[in-house]
């Protein structure tokens, strides 16, 4: 895919000593080979991701006999449900990004005021990266055990303070969605976001300080616009993972449809309507068309935001 | 002031030195106010409260006995541990994910490793290339890629035979998967060093490339290729969307069915992977502090 | 004050510091152990010392944005110690990055005076003059990441200036420049400072950086003062051993004192106070006081010479095989080469003797 651009060497890149190594002939030859050694890169990257990718696109488009058609995208676009799953999925992405983000820069700080080599850095940096990374399944069961039907927490107030058995059904609706995806949430904005905050130079607070500035003036004026692109870069971040997330609802909500991705999921599970097999791609290509635009909202801030950054 | 009576000053007042010489804690280097201070604590206490209650509920949870209508507890007892053993089917998929992570992690290494050597030696020009491919999957939904991959799936299942059934043809895609965190990783390694004086030096002495790589470069980036692999493996294991949407029976999804059976089982194993996991970071957080730090920084700016 | 200390020019800006028995403790490590040091309005105390004596800290303290854990700070006769940093009006330039990378020169310049709410117009004036006196006017519009290393150090000093401060503070900050720049650049904080007539703290751990600039030079070891003089008298007359070895280039010559004189290389010279060493000893000879001269049946030999500019150097061997460093005008090394028979001699400055 990339050897399209082999033979148009810039100027600039050419060797000096050109001609006297056997002339442009052998010089772009060899130029050509060193991006042949790229190859199996992209050749993986194109078969594992992009051709799948395309796949979705293209499949949005035609019938399973491969004829093009708007039928499937009309079908999102006309049923209640896939209308719905996306309107939860993208609320459910936005409030926990917006959690995560906020209380995870906040852990973070707290972090960082401590001794970088510290017990407690060290400790809360690897269970973040396990919450983060590892998660899904196993989190949701940990949630229940706290506060599902036969949970800690369920029981203990059942026990010992209603005496009878409580409504626990909003754990499993939208704000139990939203409390469990903050365990995950949380911790990644941690990982995302700590480099940042360490690169917050002391000299800026103190610098800041010895100008009669105080904790408020260094965030407003400073600390904040400093760090404002890469919070908004792990916001971002934040959304897309929320957004994309499956294993946690579906842990939670088995029989659920009621997430995109779940929603894809029932498309792919169960034999759908004669004709209408590529629905599911065409809810796929709805999460790559959302993800993308959030991504160029966000090229496109992040470059005014810091005009000053290299 | 002249400088012999400042030094008498500094030698003087031997009964308040005595006084003075406890030590006052290490502070730290700034003047931390007290509101800062307590919020500071407050922030840590609730925030990893929240976190950490959960899994406090599940040892409670897991480790629940029989019932005692009287005193309305439960008893405590490792069965629900114990019996983790006898469900044969989550230690094969325990084992079969553990070789797909050792799959993915060869694979990724096969594929980023020299590639990216190569564009920093070579053809500066395509880094930014191979760095956005390698950040595209944080962009594609993992549920996407399940979708599209169909036909490949199907192709290799009807052409494969039983290498094609098996559980580690995964980790074709889980290497995509891995490859944001991975790339992330090794570049920054990749950084910390001159990678390209250091090749030039070791062909000058007559090392072929395959060489060059394998001796010179590889020793170098060790903490890149550590935090890599880890955090490959972090993935591969807690990988749940693909494997459950294309049936095969990884750890998750039998860990996610077992929730359906025996739900104790299921936190009690949960628990314990949580544990083995957070062990695992922690110690190269403590014993490599070089790698844990790189490994952290997963995204600095997502692809865009 | 002793005679021997010049009285700095006072000027309307300047006002007096004084450290009154510092004592700073970070858990074991006693940072500052009872530092004392009394500055005059408008002058410029160099403090230099080894790396980790507690420069720093004594700098910082007095900024404010440390704590002392015993011991008063008086600028200009009021008691600071309590007071935060931002409070204190002090102007600080750091080692180096502490620029706010998110604003220009300007910006960074008029940050204090936002702070201060002085007006838009006036904030601009201000900066701009400010930047001029450092020589930056063009680069009023510059991120720092556009702007070499000297050039944001003379942002952070015009930015650190901007705020009128009643003391300003230097911390090594031509440290991260190289030697041309360093060089360059203190020439013109100096003369900025005189200009402006501001007390001034200028940390260092380059002993020619130090003298060259200060009005007078503290030596710091440990966390003390060991000497603070002016920098000919702490050159010529170093009161403490720390000091006559840490200040200059010196010369270990076996020597022999009586506690008034001292015998040193077939010479009688005068001991400074201070030295308590009797009997056999070593004295600490400057290389500019060792006068070599080529001679056919000398008893030292010449190992090598090298010049710098306007100066030379050489590396003369004794009998019994200590090495010395002599310096002098390259005009007057005529006849020296390695290998070549020279008699030493030194000149009857005092010197400072240690026991062997
Ligand atoms: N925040 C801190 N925590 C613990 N110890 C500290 C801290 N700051 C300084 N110290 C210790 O106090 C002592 C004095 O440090 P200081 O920074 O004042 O030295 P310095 O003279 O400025 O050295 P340098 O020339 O290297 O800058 C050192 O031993 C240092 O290790
Ligand atoms: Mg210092």
């Amino acid at each position: 895919m990339t050897v399209s651009t082999v033979g148009v060497p810039a100027p600039s890149e050419l060797p000096a000593a050109g001609p006297a190594f056997g002339g442009a002939g052998s010089s772009r030859f060899k130029r050509a080979g060193n991006y042949v050694a790229l190859i199996p890169f992209h050749a993986y990257v194109g078969l594992f991701l992009l051709f799948p990718t395309l796949v979705v696109a293209i499949g949005a488009f035609t019938t399973n006999k491969g004829q093009l058609t708007l039928d499937n995208i009309g079908a999102v676009f006309a049923t209640k449900a896939f209308i719905d799953s996306f309107a939860v999925s993208i609320q459910l992405a936005v409030v926990t990004a917006l959690i995560g983000a906020i209380l995870g820069a906040l852990l973070s700080w707290a972090v960082v005021r401590g001794n970088p080599n510290g017990a407690l850095r060290q400790l809360v940096v690897a269970a973040c990266g396990v919450l983060a990374q590892f998660g899904g399944v196993m989190l949701t069961f940990a949630f229940l055990a706290f506060v599902g039907y036969e949970g800690m927490l369920t029981l203990f107030i059942r026990d010992n303070i209603t005496h009878t058995r409580m409504d626990m059904s909003w754990v499993y609706s939208l704000t139990g969605l939203i409390m469990l995806y903050a365990y995950f949430q949380i911790p990644l904005m941690l990982i995302v976001f700590l480099p940042s905050l360490d690169g917050l130079r002391q000299e800026w607070y103190d610098a800041s300080a010895s100008l009669g500035g105080g904790a408020w003036s260094f965030w407003r004026h400073v600390g904040g616009p400093i760090l404002a692109p890469s919070f908004l870069g792990a916001l971002l971040l934040l959304f897309t993972n929320a957004f994309s997330a499956y294993a946690t609802a579906q842990a939670l909500i088995s029989q659920g449809c009621g997430l995109v991705t779940q929603q894809i999921a029932c498309q792919i599970q169960s034999e759908v309507m004669i004709g209408r097999e590529n629905v599911g791609k065409a809810l796929a290509l709805g999460m790559i068309i959302i993800v993308a635009t959030v991504m160029l909202l966000y090229a496109y801030i992040q470059r005014r935001a810091s005009r000053w950054v290299k | 002031m002249s400088g012999s009576v400042n030094t008498q000053l500094g030698a003087a007042a031997p009964g308040g030195g005595a006084l003075l010489a406890r030590p006052k804690g290490a502070g730290r280097g700034r003047r931390s106010s007290r509101s800062q201070t307590i919020a500071r604590y407050l922030i840590l206490i609730f925030i990893l409260g929240y976190l950490i209650v959960p899994l406090f509920a599940s040892l409670e949870f897991a480790t629940r006995g029989d019932f005692d209508k009287t005193t309305k507890t439960f008893g405590r007892s490792l069965a629900s541990f114990a019996a983790i053993f006898t469900y044969p089917n989550l230690i094969d998929s325990i084992v079969a994910s553990l070789q797909i992570a050792a799959l993915t992690v060869f694979g990724m290494l096969l594929l980023l490793v020299p590639t990216m050597v190569w564009t920093i030696v070579r053809v500066p020009r395509m880094r930014r290339v191979v760095e956005f491919l390698c950040l595209l999957p944080l962009a594609i939904p993992a549920i996407v890629i399940v979708v599209g991959v169909g036909p490949i799936y199907r192709w290799i299942g009807q052409n494969l035979g039983a290498v094609g059934a098996s559980p580690l043809t995964l980790a074709l895609i889980d290497i995509i998967l891995v490859l944001p965190y991975s790339y992330r990783a090794l570049d920054s390694s990749l950084r910390g060093i001159d990678t390209g004086t250091l090749s030039d030096a070791s062909r000058s002495l007559g090392a072929g490339w395959p060489r060059t790589i394998l001796q010179v470069i590889v020793p170098n980036i060790r903490g890149g290729i550590l935090s890599a692999s880890v955090l490959a493996i972090a993935l591969v294991l807690g990988e749940f969307t693909i494997s459950s949407l294309l049936s095969f029976n990884t750890v998750q999804v039998v860990i996610f069915l077992l929730g359906h059976r025996d739900a104790y089982v299921a936190v009690a194993v949960s628990l314990t992977a949580l544990f083995f996991a957070f062990a695992l970071l922690f110690a190269i957080a403590r014993f490599a502090p070089g790698a844990a730090s790189r490994a952290q920084r997963v995204v600095e700016e997502p692809a865009a | 004050m002793t005679a021997t200390t010049p009285e700095p020019a006072a000027s309307g800006l300047g006002v007096a510091v004084v450290f009154e028995e510092m004592h700073r403790w970070y858990g074991p490590v006693h940072a500052l152990d009872g530092l004392s040091i009394s500055i005059a309005p408008g002058e410029l105390i160099a403090l230099l010392g080894p790396s980790g004596c507690g420069k720093t800290t004594a700098l910082r303290a007095l900024g404010g944005l440390d704590e002392v854990d015993h011991g008063r700070i008086l600028v200009g006769g009021k008691d600071v110690t309590g007071v935060p940093t931002n409070k204190r009006n002090m102007g600080i330039v750091f080692q180096s990055y502490s620029l706010f990378p998110n604003m220009t020169a300007r910006d960074n310049v008029s940050y204090g005076l936002r702070l201060r709410g002085v007006d838009a117009k006036a904030r601009k004036k201000k900066a701009e003059e400010t930047l001029d006196l450092v020589g930056l006017a063009v680069q009023a519009d510059r991120y720092p990441h556009q702007m070499s290393g000297g050039q944001q150090q003379r942002v952070a000093l015009a930015r650190a200036l901007a705020i009128e401060p009643s003391v300003l503070l230097l911390d090594e900050p031509l440290s991260a420049l190289d030697a041309k720049v360093r060089r360059q650049l203190r020439e013109e904080i100096r003369r900025i400072q005189i200009m402006v007539g501001i007390t001034t703290l200028f940390v260092t751990h380059d002993q020619e950086e130090a003298l060259a600039m200060g009005d007078r030079v503290g030596v710091m070891s440990a966390g003390r003062l060991e000497q603070i003089a002016a920098p000919v008298e702490l050159y010529e007359r170093p009161q403490t051993r720390f000091v006559a070895e840490f200040v200059g280039l010196t010369n270990r010559i076996p020597a022999k004192t009586d506690g008034t004189d001292v015998d040193v290389l077939g010479r009688r010279i005068p001991l400074l106070p201070g030295a308590s060493d009797r009997g056999v000893v070593q004295a600490l000879v400057r290389p500019e006081n060792v006068r070599v001269t080529p001679a056919e049946n000398g008893s030292s030999r010449v190992l090598a010479v090298s010049f710098l500019g306007a100066l030379c150097r050489a590396q003369v061997a004794l009998p019994d095989e200590t090495i010395v460093v002599a310096q002098m005008a390259a005009s007057e090394s005529s006849g020296l080469y390695p290998g070549v028979a020279v008699d030493l001699a030194v000149a009857p400055a005092p010197v400072f003797v240690v026991a062997n």
